[in-house]
């Protein structure tokens, strides 16, 4: 990375503890534009409070986080998150609006209206059918409804995406086409992406980085290949010898 | 049958009254709950103190919430000048907003506080501000909730509201007062038929609102809302009173008995005879009416010396008839502002009355004789008369011991009495059903029970209204006690019974001849 140049994302000694628990602990970290980054660990680890630092639905106790250079405390947390795409397992698609209603959502916090041809184009990106604009959310099925929930988190046309768990309640087939097709949109679109996951196959698919946390701290920072040549330290290697050993046996089983 | 289309016909006013009141009234609750709801919402403190708040209310009997706001607004007059109403519809109007408020809080505030984690995640995750997260999502979840405890408030209001009539508000309770005073039945239930259709209807629309919210249909809303509003409008048009009347209005106020009926209703023929318009404020609790014509809220009332002397000048001696007179008359004068009229020639007297079979079982001729029996019988009395200081001397100065004592309304400490249910009542000496019942009223040789002179009392605001006091001449010391016993009879029993109206129009030709 060129060093004059400040990252596009960058956590400095950051740290959250709820009352004597430690959730982040020190975490100092540069991530640069249009990468695509894994946060993999155990449940507890610390990986979603991390996330939720970014866009300060979580606040941290103390450390910094900068956005191209700004510390995402300066402004009202409000216009901070409209300029992050948020996408989590929840989705959370308002009951009380329509399909359409729902991706328009961040434009209309700004007060501008979303053009029907802009959300059919969203609707595409994400491989729904234009015609479900105007279905209700109870109407469609946890992939769509997730489907709508990436097209919403892309419709305030920002540059980071975040991913709480957005696929960990989808079936494995809608899991794996929704995955692929965020990976092409992060490259069609030139987003930067952070994932949250606790499977490491997931991870080791999609992103460009893996960063494997462990009680609060990032304890393992590399890519794909690397991790399964070996590197990154025993808690990561325990990680990835799981989608290993199911690899080797689904293997020894067809032969 | 017809009595009853009759009754519920003569209604109108008093309806559209209510309707003006309780709409006014749940306008307020929903104005002031909803607010504190979204703050209590946000702060659990807050929704501890304002939920409690809301719930202590409501423990608080309906009745005497109303009856609280008259001496409240009284006390307030202090700071905001005498023209502030301590009477009709601004304390109705507090009190049932104020009783209106806990439905409509707490089912917002449960509302709020239990919407879906997720899409508070997805609202603040999105970037709403707090204004945009109440405006597109939480208030939209909340709707059907928030609008279910409206309706229960709506009901709760409308039922509770024909209180407001204690108070002097117009509403669909004075005929149930009125009803119940006289045993009036078919007034009683005219009046509780208009209630409890008005609460029906008003359940009805809002039950309207409310599914249309929770089936978003808008429409539906819509329809609910404009309907509910006709009505509140058509209320409001019905008493617009298209007459310019000029006259100056005298505001006669009532307590809840038959007796301050009839000689409330004579004393307005009277004046309206010449040319005053008159109001009626019937049905007033004991304690407000005297508050009343003092802070001229209402301009004329008849009053006991008796009770006066104990409960406003707060005496416990008993210096005889004349002199308790000549102290009232120049305590109210210096003191209230008052002006004691005269007075208007019967005594209403507590005493305690028993059966013609009592008296001749028990050997009762006076006090003293039941002081032996006592123990063996039960007193019924109002609910006053236990709290009364009359019955702590009468008690003490004969060393009275009941086996039990039981409340009744005056009107049914009469069946009581008839039923074996108590056998000794605090009766009132012009009461008709005395002479009806042929009851016998113990005599009091110790002097123990004050006098009861009825006298008229006259507002500072009309203290010397000439022509009012002139009109009014006739009926001092012009009413024997027969003569109120028989007009009382003429409304109180169960056969024939004559409206107050009818009764004082008979009165005022009795005390002609």
């Amino acid at each position: 990375m060129d060093g004059a140049q400040p990252a596009f994302l960058r956590f400095d000694a950051l740290s959250k503890s709820y009352d004597d628990v430690t959730a982040v602990h020190g975490v100092s970290l540069e991530i640069a534009a249009g990468e695509f980054v894994a946060l993999v660990g155990a449940s507890g680890s610390g990986k979603s409070t991390l996330l939720k630092c970014i866009n300060r639905l979580v606040e941290p106790t103390s450390g910094r986080v900068l956005l191209d250079g700004e510390d995402v405390l300066a402004g009202p947390p409000a216009r901070l998150r409209r300029r992050i795409g948020y996408v989590f397992q929840g989705v959370g698609l308002f009951p009380h609006m329509t399909v359409a209603e729902n991706v328009a959502l961040t434009p209309r916090l700004e007060g501008e209206t979303l053009p029907d041809a802009r959300i059919a184009e969203l609707l595409d990106l994400v491989e729904l059918d234009p015609a479900m604009a105007a279905r209700m959310p109870a109407e469609l099925s946890g992939g769509q409804r997730q489907r709508v929930g990436v097209a919403r988190a892309l419709a305030g046309e920002s540059h980071l995406l975040l991913m709480d768990e957005p696929f960990g309640a989808l079936d494995p087939i809608t899991r794996r086409a929704l995955g692929q097709r965020v990976r092409r949109l992060h490259d069609e679109l030139g987003l930067t992406t952070l994932m949250v996951t606790h499977d490491m196959a997931e991870a080791l698919l999609l992103a460009s980085r893996v960063l494997v946390m462990d009680a609060g701290r990032i304890v393992a920072d590399e890519t794909p290949q690397a991790l399964l040549a070996g590197a990154g330290g025993e808690v990561a290697q325990a990680l990835v010898a799981v989608p290993r050993e199911q690899a080797r046996q689904l293997a020894g089983i067809g032969e | 049958m017809s009595a009853l289309l009759g009754a519920l016909l003569g209604l109108g006013p008093k309806l559209a009254e209510h309707v003006l009141l309780c709409a006014a009234a749940v306008a307020l609750g929903i104005a002031v709950a909803l607010p504190l709801a979204v703050w209590a919402s946000r702060s659990p403190s807050v929704a501890r103190v304002t939920l409690g708040f809301a719930s202590l209310v409501q423990t608080i009997p309906a009745l005497a919430l109303l009856a609280l706001f008259f001496p409240i607004l009284l006390a307030a007059r202090t700071l905001l000048g005498d023209g502030l109403p301590a009477l009709g519809f601004l304390p109705a109007w507090l009190a049932l907003a104020l009783y209106a408020l806990l439905p409509i809080l707490r089912n917002a505030v449960t509302a709020l506080t239990n919407l879906d984690a997720e899409l508070i995640e997805a609202a603040d995750g999105l970037g709403m501000t707090g204004w945009q997260k109440l405006r597109l999502v939480e208030a939209p979840l909340a709707a059907p909730y928030v609008m279910a405890g409206i309706r229960t408030a709506s009901v709760w209001t409308i039922g509770a509201a024909t209180l407001a009539t204690t108070i002097g508000q117009r509403s669909l309770g004075d005929p149930i007062f009125a009803g119940l005073q006289t045993q009036n039945w078919v007034l009683v239930l005219a009046g509780c038929i208009a209630s409890a259709g008005l609460a029906l209807a008003a359940d009805a629309l809002l039950g309207l609102v409310e599914r249309g919210f929770a089936m978003r249909r808008p429409r539906m809303v819509v329809a609910g809302v404009l309907l509910a509003l006709a009505g509140i409008a058509g209320a409001a048009a019905s008493l617009v009173d298209w007459r310019a009347d000029a006259r100056e209005t005298v505001v006669i106020g009532a307590k809840s008995f038959s007796e301050q009926y009839v000689l409330a209703r004579a004393i307005g023929q009277l004046l309206e005879d010449a040319g005053f318009a008159v109001e009626y404020r019937e049905g007033l609790g004991s304690a407000v009416v005297h508050n009343a014509v003092a802070s001229s809220a209402i301009d004329i009332s008849v009053d006991y010396t008796g009770t006066l002397w104990t409960n406003q000048l707060e005496r416990t001696d008993n210096p005889g008839r004349q002199a308790m007179y000549d102290e009232i008359v120049r305590w109210e004068a210096e003191t209230s502002g008052a002006r004691v009229l005269g007075r208007l020639g019967f005594e209403n007297a507590y005493g305690l009355a028993v059966t013609q079979e009592t008296a001749r079982d028990y050997g009762l001729a006076s006090i003293a004789d039941l002081a032996r029996s006592a123990p063996q019988l039960t007193i019924g009395g109002d609910p006053e008369w236990f709290e009364r200081p009359e019955w702590q001397a009468v008690r003490d100065a004969y060393g009275l011991r009941f086996a039990d004592r039981r409340t009744y309304s005056p009107t049914f400490m009469y069946n009581a009495l008839a039923s074996g249910e108590a056998d000794v009542i605090s009766a009132y000496t012009s009461d008709g059903r005395i002479a009806a019942d042929n009851l016998v009223v113990l005599e009091d040789p110790l002097e123990a029970l004050p006098s009861y002179d009825a006298i008229v009392l006259v507002s500072p605001r009309m203290a010397d209204n000439a022509g009012l006091v002139e009109a009014l001449q006739p009926l001092l010391g012009a009413v024997d006690v027969q003569t109120m016993r028989q007009a009382n009879y003429a409304v109180d029993r169960d056969e024939d019974k004559w409206s107050p109206e009818q009764a004082a129009q008979w009165l005022l030709g009795a005390i002609r001849r």
